[in-house]
């Protein structure tokens, strides 16, 4: 069965792949046909020459960026998941917290960047990890709430009548029940935590992070210098949205369960 | 199915249910409810849409709290029955948690309850058995379909031999051949056990066919219209078409008109 699942994901790339190919030809046919000047749009072959030139400071950059992205996003998910735990919990924290977290949600939050500076410290990492924290947080917080609170109310009845306690709906109810709005909110994140982490490194923190690199050779004209270390953060937020697809195929075998064959993007269960 | 005669199941006294108390927009829901339910006996409630019948059960289960008067289970009290976990529950969904495999599911209650992996695993393999489900112990609940789970949601619900069965509408949302069946093997495993089933229903042929005897509730406020006594000896697949169960369908269905409630 997984070896099927894995040829069937592999012909689903197929196509991906053979159109991402054509597109990078027409780009690079386009740009040496109508000579467009490498200040607007750069050649994919110049691009990868860069890369491969530049590999060791992008390589760095990548790795030091991703570094951020990936712990602001695992604090972030651990504070929304037990913040999402506790007002579950006391209901009356999650009528009240809730919509200000929708509401703040809708702020783009990236956008404190430069407050978070003044915060936290323009030269450290700390700001920028704040930022994806704060990135990540409500998403993770909002989603993982809902999966929460929108059991059948048959489910708790019935967890009632064998007497068992809160924190035992918690765990064997509502944490299971969470699991696919969690999910959700992973692929969302996931790659969010990427650019989160880029935006902020274009407001400060150490030099040596794609976000500087992209913004140092921009200015001085490096193009395909700054394309390749667009890739490379595309590289990473690639890795971590398959990251999360991986922990949502794990952490919800029934889901691939043949015959359990409605759309893993529907959280809503079946009644 | 023996009484014995000692003490009984349920004893509902002067139970009164008012919800929204005290604010305003007060539903009286049940009124001056009296009723006695023996050890062993399958008991049907049946009434129209808002005689609070589901409201009845959940007072039972202690799931509810009633503003008037007391529900005592085996001579305890509601509430010592739920904590001492005396029910077992079945709804009309059957509430199976997707992420348990079947097995899993029935499992539950007596993880709660602190059982042995082994004594689980040898209490499952028997309920699966009881239900005839014996191969879908490692399916998930998706995987089966809707008269299957609500059989393996009695399974969970007897699998630690509750002393009270409570079904609120259990087959409610099956197709009349399933449910036919369903109604053949609960009477099946209910003879197996000998637990003590209060059963919620609006079908008046599941309720003559199921019942030892019958109460029809009247709406706003709930109260006992009549108690009817059924009497079809062993029933099987025939009983369906037997003259007493017609009669006894019969003055069910003028009890619910009479009511205003004849559906």
């Amino acid at each position: 069965m997984r070896l099927r699942q894995l040829v069937l994901s592999g012909t689903a790339l197929g196509p991906a792949v053979v159109v991402g190919l054509a597109g990078f030809g027409l780009w690079e046919g386009a740009v040496r046909a109508f000579g467009i000047s490498q200040f607007l749009l750069p050649k994919p072959t110049s691009i990868l020459a860069e890369l491969m030139a530049e590999w060791p400071v992008l390589r760095h950059a990548g790795w030091e960026t991703g570094r951020i992205a990936v712990s602001g996003l695992l604090v972030g998910i651990l504070a929304g998941v037990l913040l999402a735990m506790f007002t579950t919990r006391f209901r009356m924290l999650n009528e009240g917290l809730t919509p200000l977290a929708v509401a703040v949600n809708a702020t783009p939050i990236v956008a404190l960047a430069p407050i978070f500076n003044a915060w936290f410290g323009i030269t450290g990492t700390l700001s920028n990890q704040a930022v994806v924290i704060a990135v990540v947080f409500f998403p993770v917080f909002i989603n993982t709430a809902k999966g929460m609170t929108e059991v059948h109310p048959d489910e708790i009845e019935l967890m009632r009548s064998y007497a068992a306690g809160e924190w035992t709906i918690m765990r064997e109810v509502r944490v299971p029940n969470a699991l696919p709005f969690f999910a959700n909110a992973l692929r969302v994140v996931a790659p969010l935590s990427v650019i989160a982490a880029i935006v902020a490194e274009y407001f400060g923190g150490p030099q040596d992070r794609i976000g500087n690199v992209i913004t140092s050779n921009a200015g001085f004209a490096r193009y395909d210098v700054a394309w390749a270390a667009i890739a490379v953060a595309s590289a990473v937020g690639l890795a971590l949205f398959a990251a999360a697809l991986l922990v949502e195929r794990v952490s919800m075998p029934w889901r691939l369960a043949v015959g359990g064959s409605d759309s893993n993007n529907n959280p809503g269960r079946e009644t | 199915m023996s009484s014995g005669g000692e003490v009984p199941a349920v004893v509902v006294d002067g139970v009164g249910m008012v919800f929204n108390e005290g604010t305003g927009g007060e539903v009286a829901a049940l009124d001056g409810i009296d009723l006695t339910i023996r050890a062993g006996e399958f008991v049907t409630l049946i009434g129209p849409s808002g005689c609070g019948k589901s409201t009845l059960l959940r007072l039972i289960g202690d799931l509810l709290t009633p503003t008037a008067g007391g529900v005592s289970v085996f001579d305890k009290s509601a509430h010592e029955s739920r904590t001492g976990q005396d029910y077992g529950m079945v709804f009309q969904h059957a509430g199976l948690f997707d992420w348990r495999k079947v097995k899993a599911n029935i499992e539950l209650p007596l993880e709660l309850r602190d059982w042995s992996k082994t004594d689980r695993n040898a209490r499952s393999a028997e309920m699966l058995d009881l239900v005839k489900l014996d191969e879908f112990g490692d399916h998930y609940p998706r995987q089966l379909s809707g008269g299957m789970q609500q059989r393996v949601s009695i399974a969970r619900a007897l699998s630690f031999e509750p002393r009270l069965l409570l079904m609120d509408e259990p087959f409610g949302a099956l197709d009349e051949m399933t449910r036919e069946h369903m109604q053949g093997e609960l009477l099946r495993i209910w003879g197996e056990t000998g637990t003590t089933v209060v059963f919620v229903t609006h079908s008046i042929s599941e309720a003559a066919f199921l019942s030892n005897r019958v109460i029809v509730l009247s709406p706003r406020p709930g109260r006992v219209h009549s108690i009817i006594d059924v009497d079809l000896g062993e029933r099987t697949p025939d009983t369906r078409e037997d003259p007493d169960f017609f009669a006894a369908a019969t003055t069910i269905r003028e009890a619910l008109r009479s009511v205003g409630g004849a559906e």
